[in-house]
């Protein structure tokens, strides 16, 4: 998800041709101030919610946006083709950067192949490309080696002790290597492309170094796909090195096409298995739920999905015309955010909608968006939490924070909301009991 | 009840493979839907219902034969 920027900033362009503006919608800083529960989204949000599903926001460069809260009105934006995801071009995003800027974040060859920032039919392209490789089918296959990895990195916090941080040693490493594994990357390279992905989804990360960021992701993956070609491996990479598409895949496309599920591959899947387990230690009677019913699992998911919402700033769209939805007339050009955490807990929806609760009945959410870029590595993302959770809360009995939980460190300055560090505890299993 | 299906809208996010089974399958190829069974039983019915409502893509509805 790194080509698409979403929304907000601390740094923002109030003055034009500023050199280290952020490539963020400058959203006003109380939309973005979570209130004391770490898991729910900003309260200035929630009373825009009770106001109206749709409201325009002033922005910090004087500029208005749309502001989505209603999971309808939110369903009904991310399905209709005149809204654009091509937020940089079609946007006011840019119109505060300068031109030499400008002109590199809107270089063709660059953004070629990037499919979560373009429209059908473009997208459609692409996307039917990659998506034979990430059907239920494929996924269920896959499922036996997760299985294997989540496995063998709980083996090796067991032998390590009674204590770990759940992120850098369980959460980051498993979606890692499982993408790298699917998408045919090194993982021994993965110090090359981790620091690097999340300095680009950090939130005040200027234009400049993003650049940067950028090139060198191409670089490696470069890299890669030379070798793909002279020698290609049972992976992804080298089946659409190799695939017989027509016009055939340029590098550029293919760059693009391996830096973005591999960096969407692995950031997302990683916040989910963090947040959600501090999610669950701090709703003990949830966790009690799951751990007395394992077969809960899969609708566990889908709550923790819905109630965390780790895209929190939300998805970005541009009007390619005017647009009414719920009487607010959308003049072509304007951005329009749909706040993902509020529309997943709009109560026209779901009862009790800021109540984790495990056992809800399963209705769609938007956590993985909606429309034509609905995420396409959900499934995948589904089996590793699955998996994931499951292994955990089986392996580690007494899980339980290792610090007070007001001092776990929140992502709240990355465009995927999570944690930074879950330090955590758990029974010491080799003493006699 | 009757299953139709556009493939061509399909963006394969799987939804109807995964909640109906019986009913879909997605293609190897390019992950676009297959139905298995264009008049399901009646048992299936509240699967496939839950598929439509879930497939962000409008691709799968669903006609009952007078
Ligand atoms: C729990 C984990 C995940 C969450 C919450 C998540 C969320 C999302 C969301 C909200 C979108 C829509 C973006 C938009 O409409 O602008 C998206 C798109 C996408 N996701 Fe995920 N994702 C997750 C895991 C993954 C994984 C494991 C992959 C692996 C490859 C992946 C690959 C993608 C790709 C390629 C897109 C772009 C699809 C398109 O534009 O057609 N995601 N994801
Ligand atoms: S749920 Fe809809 S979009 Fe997804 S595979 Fe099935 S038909 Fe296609």
């Amino acid at each position: 998800m790194a080509s698409s920027r979403m929304p907000t900033a601390e740094k923002s362009a109030l003055s034009p041709m500023r050199d280290d503006a952020v490539l963020q919608l400058p959203l006003p800083p109380q939309l973005l101030q979570r209130g004391r529960c770490p898991f729910d989204p900003p309260e200035a949000l929630d009373r825009m919610r009770a106001q109206s599903a749709v409201s325009p926001v002033m922005l910090r460069n004087g500029r208005t946006a749309w502001v989505v809260t209603g999971f309808d009105q939110a369903r009904a934006v991310l399905s209709d083709p005149r809204f654009s995801a091509d937020r940089l071009r079609h946007g006011s995003l840019l119109s505060d950067v300068s031109d030499e800027l400008r002109k590199q974040l809107l270089d063709e060859r660059l953004r070629a192949g990037s499919f979560i920032s373009m429209d059908p039919p473009e997208h459609s392209r692409y996307r039917k490309l990659v998506t034979g490789a990430f059907t239920v089918r494929r996924m269920r296959q896959l499922t036996p080696r997760i299985a294997e990895i989540v496995t063998e990195h709980i083996d090796a916090m067991l032998a390590t002790g009674t204590s770990a941080d759940l992120v850098s040693a369980f959460a980051l490493p498993v979606p890692s290597l499982v993408i790298c594994e699917l998408l045919g990357v090194p993982y021994t390279a993965r110090r090359e492309f981790q620091h690097r992905s999340a300095m680009i989804l950090r939130l005040d990360t200027p234009i400049e170094d993003f650049l940067r960021l950028r090139q060198q992701l191409r670089q490696f993956m470069q890299h890669l796909v030379a070798h793909k070609r002279s020698e290609p491996g049972d992976d992804l990479l080298s089946e659409l090195v190799h695939s017989d598409a027509e016009p055939a895949l340029t590098d550029d496309e293919l760059v693009s096409i391996a830096n973005l599920l591999l960096i969407a591959g692995h950031e997302t899947t990683a916040n989910m298995l963090a947040l959600g387990i501090f999610a669950l230690l701090e709703h003990p009677d949830q966790l009690h739920t799951l751990r007395a019913d394992p077969s809960l699992i899969n609708g566990a998911v889908e709550e923790l999905l819905r109630y965390l919402s780790i895209v929190h700033i939300g998805l970005t769209r541009v009007a390619l015309e005017p647009v009414t939805i719920s009487g607010h007339e959308i003049p072509a050009g304007a951005t329009v955010l749909i706040s993902v955490p509020e529309t997943n807990r709009d109560p026209q929806h779901w009862s009790n909608p800021g109540c984790l609760d495990l056992t809800r009945p399963r209705r769609p959410h938007l956590a993985f968006g909606h429309g034509v870029h609905q995420c396409l590595g959900q499934q995948l993302a589904r089996v590793e939490m699955t998996v994931g959770f499951t292994q955990l809360l089986q392996r580690l009995p007494g899980l339980r924070l290792a610090i007070p939980s007001q001092d776990v460190p929140l992502r709240s300055d990355m465009l995927i909301f999570g944690v930074h560090a879950l330090p955590v505890r758990w029974d010491d299993l080799r003493l006699p009991r | 009840m009757n299953i139709h299906v556009d493939p061509t809208v399909c963006i394969g996010a799987g939804h109807c493979a995964l909640r109906a089974p019986a009913v879909f399958d997605q293609s190897q190829h390019d992950g676009t839907v297959i139905v298995l069974d264009t008049q399901p039983d009646t048992e299936h019915q509240a699967d496939v219902q839950a598929a439509v409502e879930l497939c962000p893509s409008g691709a799968i509805w669903v006609s009952f034969a007078p």
